[in-house]
Parts: structure tokens; sequence; C-alpha cells
């Protein structure tokens, strides 16, 4: 071997990748080890790289310490715990040059297994395990724990915290923590006494956490459909939306259960397949229950048939995808937002929909309970469209909130006192002039308001009708309730440049902490770019304004297509040379290395000469 | 004939129900099928049967999917809410509106193409999750709408009108019912309406997944020679099991019958069914017996009618799912959200 030229040398900022095997019990570990940095009041941002798979294949963790808070995935690794041999040539070669590669020596590795420019940490964890356990579970699972020791003395985490928070873990399975953090003990002594200043990242005790909270997105989306009212839930297990449903039923049964009865304020079916599930939810939203389903894209393709139906008959529906890499079943465990076509114009015939995009756990809360709010003011499908980086990785967010002087907007329900009052009730009448019409419940009154529901075409007293102008007479007056969406969804945030710029950038969803932490960087390297993330669709009239305000606006994005900018052009009739792509769509998280390098060339290639503008009124 | 919009005034001496109303109280608009049709005489069925459990019109949902069968509910029960929708996907659409709403009277209408063909799936699980409801295929074989394609339940050997002999084994869907967890399973015959009310009445006071099968000839495309689902086919070989008196609660049963020749089966509401046996060999308590006696009878061409099995201890998805006896859809905003306080508290374990 030659000689190490370079030493990386870190404190609370910097990447480590735990390459395990699934099943092997390492994920608790590894999120135990994470969490010791919030403890230390660092920030972090830990990411599950896992298989269509359950037991046997490879799975990595990704742990990003960033006492700055930057929670987008950063790329490279720093340090490697190589806990897989099946993918050890691989994930060796991923290391940065400089950083280190943390393995279980316990049987020697020829020299060629190694890279001249990193730095080798071992630890004999099988030895150790071996002589200390006889049972050969024990000997796997607290192999993942005795590693998390030795790691916490090598990066001078505080003795303590794991030991806490292993506490914290087994509350309730008190006989588990002894054996825990002894294992725990075993590792950072064997570190403490063998392997001094082996690695140069540290943690250091900090500030930054503040009072956020540490949540995956699915878990936030099932919180906010409880908060939200949803009483229906009708869904079919799909990676990587299941956990939302299964978070819904578990918050169901601690806060909906009706304390005198036992009985429950809520019903669950999980149905044969994603047709079931929007037929459930379409048959409640017409009952005046607040449904939704929760899918990921192929449970998407599955219910279009039923989002045209629910768009045309008009019913309020809530449909949380959270998005993994398509088409077909694609990329099952990897990320994209690639179906923002798919849910934006689901359905034959004409048909359009609203979608809301968060950011993070603390607006998958915020939008999945707001969703049943628009569904029922606007009687239509409405999606919350997530995605599997957001929904099923643990991410540092603010605290979820709530008014409780708010309450809920059902919408335009016609009650039996309006009916026996002789308001006229015309099932598709706009009454008010945005769109939306008024509805009456089944079983509402003996004799009025009843109405037939249907997916073929029909007047405005809900009669069938072929008749051309009837027709054009509804799909007009839902174009104009689609005006209205406009203006009750989230708007869009901004952050601008520090001086005035012609470059602007489009973002939304999970792009969001990789686009603020770029954001940083050019401002840092004097590079003006404003940013818009949006937040829903159909777009409000602001978007249109910060499209018009930069002569080159880049789109950011992770699909191949280009979905996003696709929709901007055609809803908002913009000049499609004016909006640059920038797509990300290999499955990993997009990262501010990328963005920062992939608009960074495109505005050094287009600094030599300004646009021109058509300025011609 | 849909242009002609439906008399409104009516013959001052029909007589009414114990809510007051008359027949005419319970039709819908004016169907738009076939003179003829099987399925009107079904809508018939279904509005004497409701007049005459004094239902409130407006406590019944009435859903269906796509076809013939599907538009009938528009032309009874009009003051009804009703929903047409999607093809073979009436069964979960109606599980949504139940689970909504536990208080409402549900009966779901289909048709054969609609539920053995494209629906089968739906209808199976509907079945199996015992959804309080009346599900009623109206089963002619055909596909009438498109104009006379063979369905799921045509038997082998059968000829369309064009003369093509169905080479594809048929589904029987009430031994399918009894196998999938249906706690009231029937089959009825257009053309026997006094066979027919009864049944549908016992369905609609069923507090489970009830199922009936009715055949209903297609006078357009299926009423023909070589059609097993013929009005003289069915007539020739329909094989009644028994006749039902449906008996509200607390009713004097005053007739007399011989000794053996009566089951009374009463109901979790109160009320009785009194079925008079026309085969002395059947049980409907028995739901093995009843498919042997279906599957054997059907081996000699026979078609099996009447009631064919009852639970009468029959419990339905909201008992499965315990759910709130009030419907969920009245749940108010106090009841439905946890407050700021208990976010809080979510809050503080996620730090």
């Amino acid at each position: 071997m030659t000689a190490v030229t370079r030493r990386i040398e870190a404190v609370n900022d910097f990447v480590i990748k735990f390459a395990n095997v699934n099943g092997s019990g390492s994920a608790s570990a590894n999120e135990l080890f994470s969490k010791s940095f919030l403890r230390m009041g660092v920030p972090v941002s830990p990411r599950n790289i896992f298989p269509s798979n359950i037991q046997g294949l490879p799975t990595w963790y990704e742990v990003r310490v960033t006492e700055k808070g930057y929670l987008g995935r950063r790329g490279g690794v720093d340090l490697l715990v190589a806990m897989n041999p099946q993918t050890w040539d691989k994930d060796v070669a991923e290391i940065e040059p400089g950083g280190y590669l943390f393995y279980d020596n316990t049987k020697p590795l020829p020299g060629s297994r190694f890279r001249p420019d990193i730095h080798v940490v071992g630890v004999p964890l099988t030895q150790m395990c071996n002589e200390a356990y006889s049972d050969p579970r024990e000997r796997q699972l607290l192999k993942n724990i005795m590693y998390a020791g030795a790691l916490a003395a090598l990066l001078d985490i505080d003795h303590d915290v794991i030991p806490k928070l292993l506490v914290e873990q087994y509350k309730g399975k008190d006989k588990l923590i002894k054996p825990n953090q002894d294992a725990y003990q075993k590792g950072y002594d064997y570190a403490k006494a063998n392997l001094p200043d082996a690695i140069g990242l540290r943690a250091r005790r900090a500030d930054n956490v503040g009072n956020r909270i540490f949540m995956e997105g699915n878990a936030a989306a099932a919180l906010g459909a409880v908060y939200g009212g949803a009483t229906v839930c009708a869904w079919y297990p799909i990676t990587p939306s299941s956990s939302v449903a299964e978070a819904f039923q578990s918050y169901c049964s601690k806060l909906r259960v009706d304390k005198e009865t036992g009985k429950n304020n809520f019903a669950i079916v999980q149905s044969e397949d994603e047709l079931a599930s929007i037929g459930m939810v379409v048959g409640a939203g017409w009952n005046g229950a607040r449904a939704f389903t929760t899918t990921s894209g192929p449970g998407v393709s599955l219910m279009t048939e039923f989002i045209g139906l629910a768009y045309f008959a008009e019913i309020p529906v809530t449909i949380i995808n959270v998005q993994r890499g398509g088409p077909s079943t694609g990329m099952p465990t990897r990320t994209q937002q690639a179906d923002l076509v798919a849910c934006a114009y689901a359905s034959h015939g004409d048909t359009k929909h609203v979608l809301l995009l968060p950011e993070d756990p603390h607006e998958c809360f915020q939008f999945s309970a707001q969703a049943f709010d628009l569904a029922d003011r606007l009687q239509t499908p409405v999606f919350v469209m997530t995605d599997l980086d957001i929904g099923m990785n643990q991410r540092l967010t603010a605290p979820l909130t709530w008014d409780d002087s708010k309450a809920y907007d059902r919408g335009k329900v016609m009650s039996a006192e309006e009916l026996e009052s002789g308001r006229d009730f015309g099932r598709y009448l706009d009454v008010d002039g945005d769109g939306i019409a008024y509805r009456t419940l089944p079983g509402t009154h003996p004799t009025k308001g009843a109405y037939f529901t249907r997916g073929t075409t029909k007047d405005r007293y809900a009669r069938y009708s072929e008749a051309g102008p009837d027709y054009i007479e509804n799909v007009q007056r839902l174009l104009r309730k689609f005006e209205t969406a406009r203006t009750l969804v989230p708007q869009p945030v901004v952050r601008q440049a520090s001086q005035k710029t012609r470059f602007g950038a489009i973002y939304f969803g999970s792009t969001s902490p990789a686009m603020a932490e770029a954001s940083d960087v050019f401002e840092a390297d004097g590079v003006m770019v404003d940013t818009m993330r949006v937040r829903a669709f159909p777009f409000p009239e602001s978007v249109e304004r910060f499209i018009a305000e930069h002569d080159i606006v880049f789109v950011v994005e992770q699909n191949r297509d280009a979905q996003m900018r696709s929709m901007l052009v055609n809803e908002l009739e913009i000049d499609p040379a004016r909006l640059v792509p920038i797509l990300h769509y290999d499955g990993t998280p997009i990262t501010a290395r990328f963005i920062v390098r992939t608009i960074g060339e495109r505005i050094k290639g287009s600094n030599v000469e300004p646009l021109k503008r058509d300025k011609v009124a | 004939m849909t242009y002609l919009a439906k008399p409104r005034l009516h013959h001052p001496t029909l007589p009414e129900n114990r809510l007051g109303y008359t027949r005419r109280d319970y039709e819908g608009k004016i169907s738009t099928l076939c003179a003829g049709c099987g399925h009107d005489s079904i809508s018939a069925a279904i509005i004497q049967a409701c007049w005459e459990l004094a239902i409130e019109p407006h406590r019944v949902a009435k859903l269906s999917g796509i076809g013939c069968s599907s538009k009938t509910p528009d032309y009874f029960l009009g003051n009804s809410h009703g929903f047409n929708s999607v093809h073979g996907r009436m069964p979960s659409v109606l599980t949504g509106a139940n689970l909504a709403n536990r208080d409402l009277i549900y009966l779901g209408v289909s048709g054969d193409g609609d539920s053995a063909s494209i629906g089968i799936g739906q209808f199976a699980h509907v079945m199996r999750r015992g959804v309080n409801m009346t599900y009623i295929v109206e089963n002619n074989g055909v596909y009438g709408l498109t104009k006379g394609q063979f369905s799921a339940t045509a038997d082998q050997g059968s000829k369309s009108k064009k003369g093509v002999v169905n080479s594809d084994s048929p589904i029987d869907m009430v031994p399918l019912a009894l196998q999938l967890g249906a706690t009231f399973v029937a089959r009825g015959f257009s053309g026997d309406k006094q066979q027919l009310v009864p049944l549908i009445k016992a369905a609609l006071a069923h507090p489970g997944a009830a199922f009936i099968d009715v055949i209903s000839p297609c006078v357009a495309f299926n009423n023909h020679a070589g059609s097993t689902k013929s009005y003289d086919y069915v007539r020739e070989h329909n094989d009644a099991v028994n006749r039902i008196d449906f008996m509200p609660k607390r009713s004097e049963i005053t007739a007399d019958y011989a000794p053996g020749s009566v089951i009374d089966v009463e109901q979790h509401d109160g009320t009785t069914l009194r079925l008079r046996k026309l085969a002395d060999d059947f049980d409907p308590r028995d739901r093995i017996g009843a498919m042997n006696h279906i599957m054997a009878h059907q081996a000699k061409g026979e078609i099996v009618t009447g009631l064919l099995y009852i639970d009468n201890d029959a419990g339905d998805l909201h008992e499965h799912l315990n759910t709130v006896a009030t419907p969920l859809n009245r749940l108010d905003n106090k009841t439905l959200c946890p407050g700021a306080g208990a976010l809080e508290r979510i809050n503080a374990s996620l730090r």
C-alpha cells in the first residue's frame, strides 16, 4: 500500500453510511446512532436505502451529520461502516479520498480489498460477540449495538447519550436494556483502548436542533388525516405508502376510540385492490364522511377510472400518493417525483385535479389535514403528493401545529331545513358563481333533495342528458371550479437572492432541503438565483408572476420528462425556451451538489449575452 | 318513451301503507329499458317490497354499476339518493357509503356482466366482508346495452341470438355467495313476483350481506329457443324449494300449516321469516346442505329458486370493525379532532 496522503477532518459535518444485510436487526441500532447526534444538539438527516426484500439482500443507512442543518442528501461518504461482505467492493469504492472504512476485522482481509487513499479502522466485532454471547440471534443483534458503541467512541459522541436512548427505546421491555447497554459498552471500550484518534470526524455539542421533531413523512401524513377528520380509510398495501395506513390505524387506536363505549370513531378497510380502495373512498365521500386512500404510482394507475368519476360526479376524495420510481413496478424502494402528470390529469376525458406538494413531514401533516377541507369545499379529488424520500425517512422537522379555534370546512351541503324552506336544489347548479354547486347527503329529507349520481353527462338538476349545451355548461363550470381552487390551495414560498437577478428556479416537494442548501452555496459564490417552491396545483397567480419576472427559470424536479415544466408550459402558456429543466431521476434523492453543478453550468453557459426578451406590449 | 314525463297525479283510492305512502311514492322515472324486460319486473318487485315494509324512501341508498340492470335504480325509489357508479365496482362504492352512514338501508343493483364478469372480484369481497346490504343481480346471461354478447353466467352450450354457442363454463353466483360468506342467499325469477317480493323484503331486513340472484330474461337478446335464460326455459326448469312469508315484528301468525311443512326463522330485528317448504329435504339454515342441494339439482338442469340460505345470527362489517353507533358522517369536530394539546404531547414524544 502506498502512503495515505490526506485525512478528512471535520466537526459536525460529514456523511456516514452503514452497509448492512436486510433483516439483521441493524435498523434500530442505526436509528439510535442518528438520534445520538440530535441529543448532542446536532442536526442529522438519515436515509434508508433499502431493497424490495424482507431478509438477506443488501440495505444501507446513510446519515448526514450537519451542524448547519442541511437535511438534503449530500452525496459522497466520509465514513463507511461495512457490515455486508456482499457489497464490500462497491461500498469501499464510494468512500471519499481521505475517508474512513470501519469494518469487522475478525477475519483479516487481503490488502487488495482496500484502497490506498482511505483509512481503515478494524474492530473484531464477531470475535467479541462470540466470546460474550452464546445465543446465535443475540450474537447477531448485539453486534449492531456494539459497532454503535465503537463509533460513539471514535466520533466523540458523549458516552452517556446512547445508553439513555436505549432506556427510552426499550421502555416496557426493560430486560433488553442491560444487554444492549453492555454491548454498547464493549464496543465503546474497545475503540477507546485500541483506536485512539483513528478517525478525523468529530461530534461536538451544539444547539441547532431546537424544538424540532424527528418523524417520518408517512406518520405525519397519517396524523394529518386524523386531525383533518378522516373517518374512513380504505387502502391496499404498496411500498412506500403502506406505513401511512398503518400509522393511521395506530394513531386512531390512541386518539379516536370512544372512551365510554370503547367503539371506534373511524373505519379502516384493507381492501382487495386499489380499485376497491378508491371505490370505498368515493362511496364514503358521496355519503358525507371524510375518506382517504393511500397509495403509490401503480395504485394511482389502477384508480384512474374512479378518479375520473369523482371529478365528473363531484365527490370529495383525498388520495395520499407516496411516489416511488416508475413506470410500471419501476423502482419500488427508490424515490421520484414522477407521478405529477399522471395525477394532475388522471382519467380519460378532460380532467384536472388538485395536487398538494409537501416538502417535509411538517407539511405532510398540514397538507394531509387541509386536503379534507379542500376536497369537501371543492367536491373533487385532492392528491397529497409526497414521496419515498419524505415518507419513509425520519426527518428533522418543525413541530406539528394545530389551531383549535378552526372548524372543518365541510363545503356546500344543503340541510333538511334549507330544503324544507324551499331553497332551489340543483345538484349541478352554480348558484354562487364559483363553479361549486350544493350537494345533499343521502337520507337528508323525505321528499326533497334526492338526486341520482352518475358518471354520465347530466343537466344542472342531475338529470341524464347527452345534449351538447348541457355538457358544455357542465364542463365549463368544472373549469370555473378549478379557477376557484387556484385561490384556495397553499401559496408558493419565495426566496430572493441578495441582488436582483434574471435567473429563477422553481422546485417542489422533497427537493426542498437540497435546494435550500444549493441557494446558500450560490449566495456564497455570488451566483444570484431567486427560488420559488411551488406547493400546489393548480398554480396560483404568483407562479405566473415569478416566471414573468425572470428571463430564465430552472425547473428542478426528480423525474425524466420534466413533468412540472410541462404542466407550467401547458397551464400558464409559458414559452418553453424560458423554462430550463434540471432533472435528477436515478432513484436517489436529489443533492445540493447536483443542483449547484447543473444550474451553475447553465448559468456560466448563458452568461455571455443576456437573452433578449420581447418587451413590446 | 323517455321523452314522456311521468304523470304525478294518481288514483285517489290507491292503498296507503303504515306511513301513509302509496306505491306511487316508491316509484322512479319511466324506465328506458325494452318493453317486457325482466329488469322492470324486478324494479316493480322492489317498489312493492319497500311499500309493504313501509320503509321511508329517503332512508334507502340505491347503488349500481354499469349496464341495463344498473340503470334501473333511476326507475324506482325516486326519493332515494342513487349512485350509478363504475362498471363492476358498485360493491366498493356501496361499502364506503355504508361505512359513512350505517343508518341507511343499502340496496345494490347489478347485472351478470357487472357482477360475474368485470366485477366478480368486488362481488366476492363485499360478500366476504359482510357489508349490510341487499345485493340483487339481475341475471340474463348477456350484455344488453352492447347488443347481446355472452356474459360469464351464460350456460355452456347455450346459444346466442346470432347462433353462436357459448363454450365457456358458467359462473353461478349463488354457490359462490354461499362459499364466500354471504349470510342470506336466494334465487328468484323476474317472472314470479309472488316469490320475489317476499325474498326482497326478507333481504332488506337482513342485518348482513344478503344476495339475491334474479333470473331476468333479456327480451331483446336472450329470449329465444336455445337460451337457458329465456322466460320459457326458466319457467320449465324452475325448481322452487320454498315460499317465504315475511312476518314483521310482533305480527300474529294466524295461518295453519301442516306439521313439518314450515320453518320459522327469527331475525335479529324481531322479524320472522316463515318458509313454506316445497322440497321436503331442504333446510335453508344448513349452508353445506344448501350447496349440495343446489349442485345436485343443477346437474339435472333445474334452476333452484327460493330462500337458499339464511344465517339468523349474522353480523356485519360495522360489527367487525367495532365502529360507533353514530354514523361516521355525523361525528362532529370535537369528536374527530384530538386538538392542539394532544399534538403537543405527540411532538414531545418525537424529540
